[in-house]
């Protein structure tokens, strides 16, 4: 007892005195709430898909804090916003006093999440490379720093009989599969998308065949270049549409005029997020694209 | 003539604006210390034993950043003048001999194309492969520009000018070149580097870069009388007996040294090489001997105020601090135009 008193005596701020009251028996006693409801971690999440997984958990009640990605369910869009995700502010994120930030590792500038992990909170980085890992890495990352393990485990188990299904029906597919073209326009010049991008796993997945290869991350849409690789459909963000003022408008992009899928206006929108969020609502997305690839082929 | 403030009063007043500015933003900033708690962190400093949040978020997240916006606007205020004094040009600015695009060029060609060119690079160099490379990239397009304005008779300043213009346009298409391969997140990497931004801020690079323009403004002090002579004209000051092509190496390394170290780790802080000089002119003609450090304690002044406000106006998101220096900076320097206009 007289150890806990001096204990007391120098730790002065008071939050470390209520955890550790929170944490002996003595408090427990003495500060029954305490003891009845634990302090759950408090959580900033950087990237939209972690994001969903907190609500999938019920863990909103911890979120204190999401990146301008959260966009989705549409109660994210309320939380405070830490900003851009290569534009994180230290200072920022720590006012927020949350226990645990979790990102991808396209998130930074890594010098803020380094000052972070120097003030006591923990940084979860989740590796995103565009396969069905990264979704199971994001549960569990979240699982964990939400202290919501066993829910964690659950929805992991749901979302994998999902995506097995959704795989299984893609392999048994006979159809031929289309040649795709992602068209990613949220600004005046449209880029098109080459291999190990998200798009690019994405058309693998819904059994289709990326029209472009040889080449890695995006680059300008040219005429020619469309021409050549022949895409049966085009895939693009809904977003992308709207940038353009509408279907109509999109397709009067010259760049697509001499390609398959101009002749019989064949596209498909998805909303950003869903299509390359690498989230939860990935298996929703890709059954949904594979049904339109078969659409579209037929 | 008659409202021009003796030099004691400009140096004054601007290092009172500085200590205002350094207290605004010591006790401003999106995490909340109340003034007890921040005095209880700045008296128990060398203890070591208090391990608080506030201490923690203070003396490793606020303080670096004051200490980085000081030496990066004092840096900028110190070369601005320095430019426009050997160019004997008020448009001048550090950008004109290349060092801020040639930190942009490989900057964007670290962000876009570094970890296709050098995939190990990251790896070993971390978060310094971005400093190291911008520091390089701005030095050697300074060296470039300097090399193509030497002629028989020494450098030619408007060579210089002209040559550099045209590098920093070369660098600007080099930048475009370089948007059309980015991926969307590279892209909007690159603008924000290209904004500027206080928030990269830990003790090791901050204390390089004050180094670096601590030594930068010590060289500085004994340009100060031979810029008064050039002032009258190249010849002039030759007549004088000032080592003219000296003084003109002297004022480039210094410069390039200083914004390079500044912008490397800073990323483009616009505005502030440009209008803090003409700032201290104004209220104390031309005397470099006072412009010099008046516009490095302005320009420090002026970019802890700017960064103050990209901290907190936004939080816990942050504003870029290039989109402040412009929206707090030029508004005052229009105002002044006006005011003191016969003093151009």
């Amino acid at each position: 007892m007289s150890d806990l008193h001096a204990m007391n005596m120098r730790f002065a701020q008071r939050r470390d005195l209520l955890r550790l009251l929170g944490a002996s028996s003595l408090g427990a006693a003495a500060l029954p709430l305490f003891a009845q409801q634990p302090k759950l971690p408090r959580l900033v999440t950087v990237s939209g898909a972690i994001t969903e997984v907190v609500y999938l958990l019920g863990a909103e009640g911890q979120l204190v804090g999401t990146d301008t990605t959260s966009l989705y369910p549409a109660a994210a869009r309320a939380t405070p916003k830490v900003g851009y995700m290569r534009q994180l502010s230290a200072e920022g994120l720590l006012s927020l006093k949350p226990d645990a930030v979790i990102a991808t590792h396209e998130s930074g500038p890594a010098v803020v999440l380094d000052q972070v992990r120097s003030a006591g909170v923990k940084v979860e980085i989740i590796e995103a490379d565009h396969s069905w890992a990264e979704v199971q890495r994001k549960v569990q990352a979240v699982g964990r720093a939400a202290a919501r393990e066993a829910q964690a485990r659950e929805l992991q188990a749901r979302l994998d009989a999902e995506w097995s299904q959704v795989q299984q029906r893609v392999a048994a597919s006979r159809a031929r599969k289309p040649r795709v073209l992602f068209v990613l326009s949220h600004s005046a010049s449209p880029q098109v998308s080459g291999e190990k991008t998200a798009a690019h796993a994405v058309i693998g997945f819904a059994g289709g065949l990326n029209a472009l290869g040889g080449f890695q991350g995006y680059r300008p849409m040219t005429a020619e270049a469309m021409a050549s690789a022949a895409p049966d459909v085009i895939l693009t963000s809904t977003q992308s549409i709207e940038a353009h003022g509408g279907v109509d408008k999109f397709w009067q992009r010259p760049e697509l005029a001499l390609t398959p899928a101009f002749k019989r206006r064949s596209l498909i929108t998805q909303d950003a997020l869903l299509l390359l969020g690498f989230g939860p609502r990935t298996p929703a997305s890709i059954a949904e694209l594979h049904d339109k690839f078969l659409a579209a082929v037929a | 003539m008659s409202q021009r403030f003796s030099a004691r009063a400009v140096l004054g007043g601007s290092a009172l604006l500085l200590a205002a500015a350094l207290v605004l933003g010591a006790v401003s900033g999106a995490y909340a210390i109340s003034l007890p708690q921040l005095w209880h962190v700045l008296t128990t400093l060398g203890q070591g034993a208090d391990k608080s949040p506030e201490h923690l978020v203070f003396l490793n997240i606020r303080l670096p950043r004051l200490v980085l916006g000081v030496a990066a606007g004092a840096g900028l205020g110190m070369a601005g003048t320095l430019m426009q004094g050997l160019f004997r040009n008020p448009l001048a600015d550090p950008g004109l001999v290349g060092i801020s695009s040639g930190a942009a060029l490989a900057a964007g060609v670290t962000i876009i194309l570094g970890a296709w060119l050098w995939p190990a690079l990251p790896r070993t160099l971390g978060s310094w492969t971005l400093v190291l490379m911008a520091f390089g990239g701005g030095l050697s397009v300074t060296l470039l520009i300097y090399g193509l304005s030497r002629s028989d008779g020494g450098t030619r300043m408007a060579l210089m000018l002209l040559a550099g213009i045209a590098v920093n346009a070369l660098a600007g298409a080099g930048l475009g070149f370089l948007s059309v391969m980015a991926t969307d997140e590279q892209l909007r990497s690159l603008q924000f580097w290209l904004l500027g931004s206080l928030g990269g801020a830990r003790w090791s690079a901050v204390l390089l870069v004050a180094s670096a323009v601590l030594l930068a403004c010590l060289a500085a002090r004994s340009l100060a009388a031979p810029l008064n002579a050039i002032a009258l004209g190249e010849a002039q000051a030759a007549l004088l007996g000032v080592d003219v092509e000296r003084v003109k190496r002297r004022a480039i390394v210094v410069t390039a040294v200083a914004v390079g170290a500044v912008t490397a780790t800073t990323g483009i802080i616009g505005f502030i090489g440009l209008i803090a000089p003409h700032w201290v002119r104004m209220v104390a003609g031309p005397d470099h001997r006072v412009v010099l450090p008046a516009s490095a304690l302005l320009g420090a002044a002026l970019v802890l105020a700017a960064d103050t406000v990209a901290r907190t106006a936004m939080a816990p998101a942050e504003l870029p601090l290039g989109v402040l220096t412009a929206f707090i900076g030029v508004p005052v320097f229009l105002w002044m135009l006006r005011r003191f206009k016969g003093r151009i």
